[in-house]
């Protein structure tokens, strides 16, 4: 089994002068499948996404990617193997339009991201793949507007384009239902389903029936350290979890 | 990842992105319009001004807008320009005079020593953030003007005087106060298209995600610093063409232009005229020569009244003159 783990967590640890935020996690995320970190707020989750694509140093413990030790990588090296995420805080570039937020994350495979001497229209040619992404997150209406002009819920969308714009193996979305209306929600759920064809993809949410209908494997996080694991039955029905959530008044519903 | 095929993306039915492109078309004929009025002016102004006060605009403005390109386009904040324009300034001063080069070579060369030098700051500050970022290169500049000051060839107080401005090409007199008007109008027009060309070119895509940015742009396998340090030494090569070039109009390098008051003064041109817009700088340079010269004829502390313009300005026009305008028309054009 564990020749198709892609991405692994081997005692990972973050201190944050001397709090420590993360605790010996041990994690490991199948390849092909939709991995769903979840748990309370401040419970660690977004400081294992900043851990494992190397926004921050552990402080103990190790990162495997593709059988590969990364945890000396740098942030935008993880990126280039396929590695990428999502923010929790919505990342647009605000006063670039939503085609070019999109465009910059498909330009770089063209080798001239150096090049100050070369025309805008050099560029011209990745439109359709940008307008492409642009459809399937339902924003082509807003093509030409700034991203700052977007409502809360189009700019996470804008953000998932963005990020599959690098058609990356392994995808790490950071509350990527967070502030979306009902319909969007949907949308995106059913994106993320679609997406995840040929892919990997670990996503923190709190919408529980979305996690519950779209993950193959649950872990749930406590105050840093790994309470359950394992699919959504077994995982709602364990009674450390219940109490995990219902001590912060998140519920679970579904 | 490359060699993966794309997953199609669009459900079932692959509906045509048919889209109302916004047409830049009447944008771009206002903007053409007042390109061609400015050349028209800049060509014209000689013969209504004095040469030397136009070319010491033009230097400025070509100074503020290398400074701007960094500030404006890649969000980072030099408190240290002054060591490149000053800095290329004694090169090319020295080149012309003492090694008796011709001017495009003496201010190559000094534009050159400037990139150099912006390298060697750049390799220095850019992993810094923010304030400390311009704190680096303030206290590098502020070596250059030490250096300036205690080096023989620099002239100390005295600076290097008596510079000739030679013949360009080793063809064109540039004594002629006309022939150098033009040709301090072409490095300034060549100067200038060129940061253009960058904030317009791929680059220049990347470093305004950089900008609005950082982490993101991170996270798309950037690795942004590299892209910074490419344009800090855009900015400080050009930032030296310009002061290379002052140096030959004024047939001075003095310990003036690398002082620290300097790299104010280019931030001041710059946020007063608008900084991240392509025109900001130049106005902004305008306006402060202009004052400048003007004070210099009255009883008033010069410094005193550009701070307090600067601070009315800054608080009345956040985006700075240009800055305001633009938004103005955007506004305008929205209703
Ligand atoms: N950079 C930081 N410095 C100090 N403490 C931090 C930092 N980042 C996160 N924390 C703390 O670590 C804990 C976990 O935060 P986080 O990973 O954001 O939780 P979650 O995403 O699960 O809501 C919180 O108590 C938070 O305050
Ligand atoms: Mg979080």
């Amino acid at each position: 089994m564990s020749q198709d783990v892609i991405l692994e967590a081997r005692g990972l640890s973050k201190e944050f002068k001397g709090f420590i935020a993360v605790k010996e996690v041990n994690l490991q995320v199948r390849r092909g499948t939709i991995h769903a970190l979840i748990g309370p707020n401040g419970a660690g989750k977004s400081t294992v996404f900043n851990l494992l694509t190397k926004f921050l140093t552990p402080t103990r413990g190790q990162i495997v990617y593709k059988g590969r030790d990364i945890t000396a990588m740098k942030p935008a090296d993880v990126a280039l193997l396929g590695l990428v995420r999502s923010f929790q805080i919505s990342a647009v570039f605000p006063h670039l339009s939503v085609l070019e937020n999109v465009r910059v994350a498909l330009q770089r495979p063209l080798g001239t991201s150096f090049h100050f001497w070369k025309p805008e229209s050099s560029l011209h040619g990745l439109r359709d793949r940008a307008m492409e992404l642009i459809e399937a997150v339902n924003l082509t209406p807003w093509a030409n507007h700034t991203a700052a002009e977007l409502p809360y819920g189009r700019k996470r969308a804008l953000e998932i384009a963005t990020t599959l714009a690098l058609d990356p193996e392994v995808m790490l979305l950071d509350e990527p239902l967070a502030g979306m209306g009902h319909e969007d929600i949907e949308r995106t759920a059913a994106l993320i389903k679609r997406v995840s064809a040929d892919r990997t993809i670990l996503m923190v949410e709190h919408n529980l029936s979305v996690v519950a209908h779209l993950s193959d494997t649950i872990t749930v996080l406590r105050r840093g350290e790994i309470l359950a694991e394992g699919p959504y039955d077994v995982v709602s029905r364990n009674p450390q979890v219940m109490e995990a959530y219902m001590g912060t008044g998140e519920v679970g519903h579904a | 990842m490359a060699a993966k095929s794309q997953v199609n993306l669009s459900q079932g039915n692959p509906s045509q992105a048919t889209i109302a492109v916004r047409q830049p078309g009447q944008d771009n004929t206002t903007r053409l319009i007042l390109v061609g009025l400015g050349l028209a002016a800049a060509v014209a102004a000689p013969f209504v001004l004095y040469p030397v006060f136009v070319m010491k605009v033009l230097c400025f403005a070509l100074f503020a807008c290398a400074f701007n390109l960094l500030i404006g386009f890649a969000g980072l904040l030099s408190f240290g320009h002054a060591a490149f324009f000053g800095g290329a300034a004694y090169i090319t001063a020295h080149a012309a005079k003492v090694w008796g080069l011709s001017p495009e070579i003496s201010i190559l060369l000094g534009t050159v020593f400037a990139g150099l030098l912006g390298l060697a700051f750049g390799a220095l500050a850019i992993r810094r953030q923010g304030i400390y970022f311009a704190m680096i290169t303030l206290a590098l500049s502020q070596m250059v003007f030490f250096m300036a000051l205690q080096l023989k060839f620099t002239g100390g107080e005295d600076g290097i005087q008596g510079v000739p401005r030679g013949h360009l090409f080793g063809v064109f007199d540039l004594n002629d106060p006309l022939a150098m008007y033009y040709f301090v109008l072409a490095v300034f027009l060549v100067g200038f298209a060129l940061i253009w060309r960058t904030v317009h070119s791929p680059f220049g895509q990347v470093l305004k995600a950089i900008r609005e940015n950082e982490p993101r742009a991170i996270s798309l396998g950037y690795r942004t610093e590299r892209y910074k340090l490419l344009a800090f030494v855009l900015s400080a090569s050009l930032a030296g063409l310009a002061g290379g070039t002052k140096s030959l109009v004024f047939q001075l390098a003095s310990l003036t232009d690398v002082t620290w008051q300097m790299s104010g003064e280019v931030v001041l041109m710059t946020l007063l005229g608008g900084m991240g817009t392509l025109f900001g700088p130049v106005v902004g340079a305008g306006i402060v020569v202009t004052l400048e010269s003007y004070l210099a004829g009255t009883n008033l502390p010069v410094p005193v009244v550009i701070g307090a313009i600067f601070v009315v300005c800054v608080l009345v026009f956040r985006r700075g003159i240009v800055g305001e305008l633009q938004a103005l028309m955007a506004r305008h054009r929205k209703s």
